[in-house]
């Protein structure tokens, strides 16, 4: 530490006491190292999962492939079929492989969900943004569009348009995309107010800085850290949405599988024990749950450790 | 200052919902499939589709037909099913198809609330005051997991468990509306069970966070340094300030626990507004789809109105003026 | 007699991330007599507040005790089970926070915050108690005793909040009172009151008190004994005559060193004409500047009122004044930031528009804004060479290898190693961030520099070296500065001219040595005598002062009409003063003294 140069020799004893210490990295616990091997995992199984899988998503599995040696029954039936050598983790309602439809499903509910929530963001930041830097009335006049739009309970939002235009995978995606960017709207604007207010954008602009610039040089790069908090917590209820959409039969459409709508047809397997419908509502549950575990990871970091230890 | 605040509150509430209403009579308006189409079907000719139209009012320009219609919606006259659905027929008044279910979906929510609230708020406070030990981390894992999963998840599991495997409970709600006693409580126990473990897990989270954002504050340090017990910092210091974010959350849970159910409706085939508003669009009967939706936005805006105005008169800056 | 309290060989670390310790305190040892007021003394990472908190048997969130022992009568109160230190926090030791505002429960009534400790450890009944509070509100002579206790934090000032942080520690009648830096936040109209108050009423309970400070002068005051601490180590401990008078230490007399002596005529610097022209750098004409719309476009709060200021070239103009005189928002107004609703600002002579967004790039250059906290006024995301480097890009245009060579002069210019351009702001310390706030203003080759408070937020010793470097700067470069301060001896030692700002108006301007010698205004007057001096028994003195009987404490009023200093003025004549605005009384070279009263009337 040089607080000075030309100092006297005894001043120079006592400089200014370090109280910056070394940018510090992110640091995780082992749930959230645990929620990143996770994620890590599925992401793995989107890019992989169809070229990975044994069977096609729509295969309705041969009877032949289930005939036990030595039996003298030619037709066993296919659907509901346990864990077995033939199907890792058994058959479905209508007699196809679960583990194929899972992985294939991976790549439809996780891709969809990626996809809507992207679109949330591009919409609720730019108009969030928007809002917080362009003035009273335009922030008067996008707040309460948005304050409307945030009244609507969203499931039934969604399940209103859909049935109306029908389901679609770009509808499915747009419609998601649009109900999530009115919270992302929300914190943006938030967050971006917060920034406004700073000194240092106070600094741009009296600089004689343009809009653009503070807008990307200075707003921007302060509100990403937590923006991506928000956009993994965001992707989870994209991912619960899209699901339960599905569930009830509105999301995607047969034959392609996807997690929710798996669930969905193979309730009917549970009092017999079948595990169809087990798999794929353990894959939504494993994913949104390492997400949060990361979520409140970063969170608890950000946020210090006060909160951690008291009394 | 108090006042002034509770007017600006109600203004911006009511513009609100001014905006929820073009909204919806926009959103309504462009739904395709038209009602005249619908109810002739097959018999359709031109000249009986323009007849019914003109009867139903169809044929007006639509700026005519929204203030008609928010007009009626004042005066309290949601005007009559143009499909039918639910119990209705075709020229039952909306207000007599909303009413039962109105009851049934008040009923499940009170209960639910009545459970899930207190029960919550208890839990998330007890794992603030015992940050780090045994019972935080079993209510912050708990509570993760159960965000985490869809709503019909955990309505199926119960299900499986309660109704398959215990057979304690019938597994399905069908309410015909003159359950009494005992039928009712059966009835009402799947689809309770399972909102009270969703709702309860959001309001637990949120009191946690709060209360021990609360706890970092100079005035919680304050207190500890005066010697104050850790019940007292909780119940006297924190919670009073946490109060403002807490209420909200219990609002929005409100809120979701009268529009957002439709999943545990569709499961239970409990017969509340959500499942009559879904019946409702695949009828195309839009003046009972614009009902709903209003009543849902209205519930909406009322109860952040009642947690704005409990936050404001927990802050004795307002309460108290200088 | 034995100590009150024996701090033994006491260390604490402090627990990273990594879970490595790094110490904050290196076996430190001294003690308190009953009766006694030991002050601890050091800079910001010295430790001062981390040992006096742990008297209560307490370490902040992040530190552990490592070793040593804090013996109360004998007890080590670290060891002790959280019951029985739970039972002594309150009743046997009591803490007095830094920010009363902060450390009083916004939902809590002051009554059951100032008697909760005495109630709950069964000291006292309810009713007891609050009698004991009453007692204590008229002991550190605070207003409407017996209702405060109904009033809620916010209804009072921050003045009053402090004094009644000392009620709420010595209700319970402790036997050892912690105080923080409870007068760092106040102005010194206030600090002064507050300090008396202090001081009495720890000698009428026979008290002792550790008292936590960075401000020797303030230490001069109330003070037995004095520990100087640096970097987690004691430096010297001896009595406050001792310490104050024949310092032995070097890191102590360093200290003394940067203390600005109290303002008087014949410190600032000899203003050098040679730059001087026609015109001012920097002019303001009755400028009257708010915030918020009333009616026919003027401020529904007007914060400055008809003020005229003149900035010459290469000269320093010091304005001062308390929090709210208005002394921010009139540089806001020199640099555009916030629009004059009346009046002209003038750049040599040229009317500049009232808004930033109006003024040509060659005007934003000429005037740049050095803010105050260079915490937030560095952008965290960028590095050091970005934040200078834009300045020199988007003024005058260089590029390339010549804006880094520009940008390694600026950093030497400041005195910072040439590799701190790779660093974010974070990596630096305060002093370092506060230099690197001033390269990016001098980067813009400014004409006049506007600086707002820039040494406030800082330790005594690095503020005295960043205002050495302005000093050298200035001489260097022939700037013209716009020296924003509450504290007159920083401003003393620094500008040529000084504009006194009260409520929103100019009370008295024109050059440092005929301001800072009389005839004065009487608020001049008050803020002189106000200034803590590095003098055993200065405070007593000061307090027999008219004015300070007359002005002390009292929360400060915009007025649109009359003298808004009426109601603190010793010399105030009612009818007049409250009823009319004072004229200009102007007494040469520039000196202007706006009152009512005549030269003669001024105090000599």
């Amino acid at each position: 530490m040089t607080e000075t140069t030309g100092k006297t020799g005894a001043a120079a004893q006592f400089e200014e006491l370090p109280d910056a210490p070394p940018r510090r990295r992110l640091q995780l616990s082992w749930t959230g190292k645990l929620g990143v091997c996770v994620v890590v995992f599925w992401a793995a199984i989107v890019v992989a999962g169809p070229t990975i899988a044994p069977y096609h998503e729509a295969d309705i599995l041969d009877e032949a492939l289930f005939v036990v040696p030595g039996s003298d029954n030619p037709y066993p039936d296919t659907d509901y079929q346990p864990p077995s050598r033939v199907v890792y983790l058994g058959s479905d309602y209508l007699g196809r492989d679960t583990l194929s439809r899972t992985l294939f499903g991976a790549r439809t509910t996780i891709g969809i969900s990626l996809a809507s929530t992207l679109l949330a963001y591009l919409v609720g930041v730019t108009l969030g943004i928007a809002a917080a830097v362009g003035g009273a009335t335009l922030d008067t006049v996008l707040s309460r569009i948005n304050d409307a739009f945030l009244s609507m309970p969203t499931i039934m939002l969604g399940l209103v348009v859909i049935a109306a235009i029908g389901s679609t995978i770009p509808i499915l995606i747009m419609l998601t995309g649009l109900i999530y960017a009115t919270s992302v709207f929300r914190i943006a604007r938030a967050l971006g107010l917060d920034v406004m207010v700073s000194d240092f954008v106070e600094a741009a602009r009296v600089r004689g800085e343009g809009l653009w610039w503070i807008i990307t040089r200075e707003i921007l790069p302060n509100v990403a850290m937590p923006m991506a908090t928000d956009f993994g917590l965001r992707f989870v209820y994209v991912i619960l949405f899209i699901s339960s959409l599905s569930f009830l039969g509105l999301g995607v459409q047969p034959p392609q599988s996807d997690w929710g709508s798996m669930v969905r047809e193979n309730l009917s397997g549970l009092p017999y024990g079948s595990i169809a419908p087990l798999v794929p509502a353990l894959a939504i549950a494993t994913l949104t749950i390492a997400i949060n575990l990361i979520v409140d990871d970063v969170s608890a970091h950000a946020g210090g450790k006060l909160a951690r230890r008291m009394i | 200052m108090l006042l002034h605040a509770m007017l600006r509150r109600i203004a911006v509430g009511i513009a609100t919902l001014l905006v929820v209403s073009v909204l919806i009579f926009i959103g309504t308006s462009v739904l395709p499939g038209d009602v005249a189409n619908i109810i002739l079907g097959q018999m359709a000719t031109p000249e009986s589709l323009a007849a019914l139209r003109a009867k139903l009012g169809l044929d007006q320009p639509a700026h005519v037909r929204y203030f008609f219609w928010l007009g009626n919606l004042m005066t309290g006259d949601l005007g009559v099913s143009k499909a039918g659905s639910g119990f209705g027929t075709i020229g039952t008044p909306i207000s007599e198809m909303l009413v039962p279910r109105m009851w049934n979906t008040i009923r499940l929510a009170g209960v639910v609330a009545a459970v899930a609230v207190p029960l919550s708020m208890a839990l998330g406070l007890l794992a603030a005051m015992y940050p780090g030990t045994r019972l935080d981390r079993i209510v912050t894992f708990t509570t993760l997991g159960l965000i985490s999963v869809p709503e019909f998840l955990v309505a199926t599991f119960l299900v499986l468990v309660v109704a398959v495997y215990l057979g304690w409970l019938p597994a399905t709600a069908y309410m015909s509306g003159n359950e009494t006693g005992w039928q009712l409580v059966k009835a009402l126990a799947m689809p309770t069970l399972t909102l009270v473990i969703v709702a309860s897990s959001q309001i637990m989270r949120m009191t946690r966070a709060t209360v021990l954002n609360v706890m970092s504050s100079p005035y919680i340090e304050m207190a500890i340094l005066k010697g104050v017990p850790r019940q007292r910092i909780i119940l006297r210091h924190a919670l009073f300030n946490a109060i403002g974010p807490i209420v909200n959350v219990v609002a929005l849970n409100l809120a979701y626990l009268v529009s957002g159910v439709v999943i545990v409706e569709t499961i239970f085939a409990y017969p509340g507004l959500a499942k009559l508003m879904i019946d409702a669009v695949q009828t195309r009967d839009l003046p009972l789809v614009q009902a709903c939706a209003m009543i849902f936005c209205a519930t909406y805006i009322v109860l952040i109105f009642i947690a704005d105005m409990a936050s404001i008169l927990s802050n004795p800056r307002l309460r108290h003026p200088k | 007699m034995p100590a009150l309290l024996e701090i033994d060989r006491l260390k604490i670390d402090a627990r990273g991330d990594d879970d490595g310790l790094t110490p904050i305190v290196k076996g430190v040892s001294f003690s308190v007599k009953r009766g006694e007021v030991v002050a601890l003394i050091g800079e910001s990472g010295s430790g001062k507040t981390t040992i006096a908190l742990s008297a209560l048997g307490y370490a902040k969130p992040g530190l552990e005790f490592t070793g040593g022992e804090v013996r109360l009568d004998g007890r080590d109160v670290i060891s002790m089970p959280p019951n029985e230190q739970r039972a002594l926090r309150g009743r046997r030791v009591a803490y007095l926070a830094q920010s009363a505002a902060a450390t009083f429960n916004p939902a809590l009534t002051i009554g059951e915050q100032v008697t909760e400790s005495p109630v709950l450890h069964g000291q006292l009944s309810r009713e007891q108690a609050d009698l004991r509070a009453e007692e204590l509100y008229r002991a550190l002579e605070l207003p409407d005793p017996d209702r405060l206790g109904k009033r809620y934090p916010h209804q009072v000032s921050g003045g009053q909040l402090q004094r009644l942080m000392a009620a709420m520690a010595l209700c319970g009648k402790p036997d050892l009172l912690i105080l923080d830096e409870p007068t760092t936040a106040l102005d010194v109209t206030t600090q002064i009151e507050v300090l008396k108050a202090f001081k009495s009423v720890i000698r009428q309970e026979g008290s002792a008190a550790i008292y936590v400070t960075h401000d020797l002068s303030v230490v001069a005051q109330i003070a037995d004994h004095i520990v100087v601490l640096y970097a987690g180590d004691v430096q010297e401990h001896g009595t406050a005559d001792k310490v104050i008078n024949r310092p032995s230490h070097d890191y102590t007399r360093r200290l003394m060193a940067a203390v600005r002596p109290p303002p008087a005529a014949g410190q600032g610097d000899e203003s050098s004409d040679a730059h001087e022209r026609d015109a001012p750098a920097l002019e303001v004409r009755s400028v009257t500047a708010g915030y918020g719309k009333g009616r026919n476009g003027a401020p529904s709060l007007k914060v400055l009122r008809d003020i005229n200021v003149a900035v010459q070239r290469g000269h320093t103009v010091g304005v001062i004044g308390e929090s709210g005189c208005g002394k921010s928002t009139l540089a806001r107004v020199m640099s555009g930031l916030l629009p004059a609703s009346e009046g002209e600002v003038l750049l040599d002579g040229d009317r500049l528009q009232p808004s930033l967004h109006q003024r040509d790039r060659g005007e934003l250059q000429k005037v740049q804004f050095v803010f105050q906290m260079a915490d937030t006024a560095l952008n965290p995301r960028q590095r050091i060479d970005h934040i200078l480097g834009r300045p020199i890009e988007f003024y005058l245009g260089l590029k390339g290898a010549e804006k880094r060579k520009r940008i390694g002069e600026l950093l030497h210019m400041v005195e910072l190693p040439p590799e701190f351009a790779g660093r974010y702001p974070e990596e630096l310390s305060g002093g370092q961030k506060q230099r690197v706030n001033l390269a990016r203003a001098l980067a813009a080759s400014p004409e006049v520099l506007l600086c707002d408070e820039v040494i406030s937020a800082l330790d005594t010793i690095v503020g005295a070296n960043v205002i050495e470097l302005l000093k050298r700067l200035r001489k260097q470069t022939g700037v013209s500065f716009v020296f924003i301060s509450h504290d007159l001896s920083t401003i003393a030692s620094f500008a040529d001219e000084i504009v006194v700002l009260y409520a929103g108006r100019v009370v008295e301007q024109g050059p440092t040595d005929r301001v800072l010698s009389p005839p004065y205004h009487p608020y001049t007057r008050l803020l002189i005598s106000s200034v803590p001096e590095l003098r055993i028994g200065w405070l007593e003195e000061a307090m027999e002062t008219q004015e300070a009987k007359a002005g002390i404490d009292r929360v400060v009023k915009l007025t649109e009409i009359g003298c808004p200093f009426f109601d603190r003025c010793p010399l105030a004549v009612e009818g007049t003063c409250d009823r009319e605005d004072p004229p200009i009384r102007r007494l040469g070279e520039g000196h202007a003294i706006e009152c009512h009263r005549s030269e003669r009337e001024f105090m000599h």
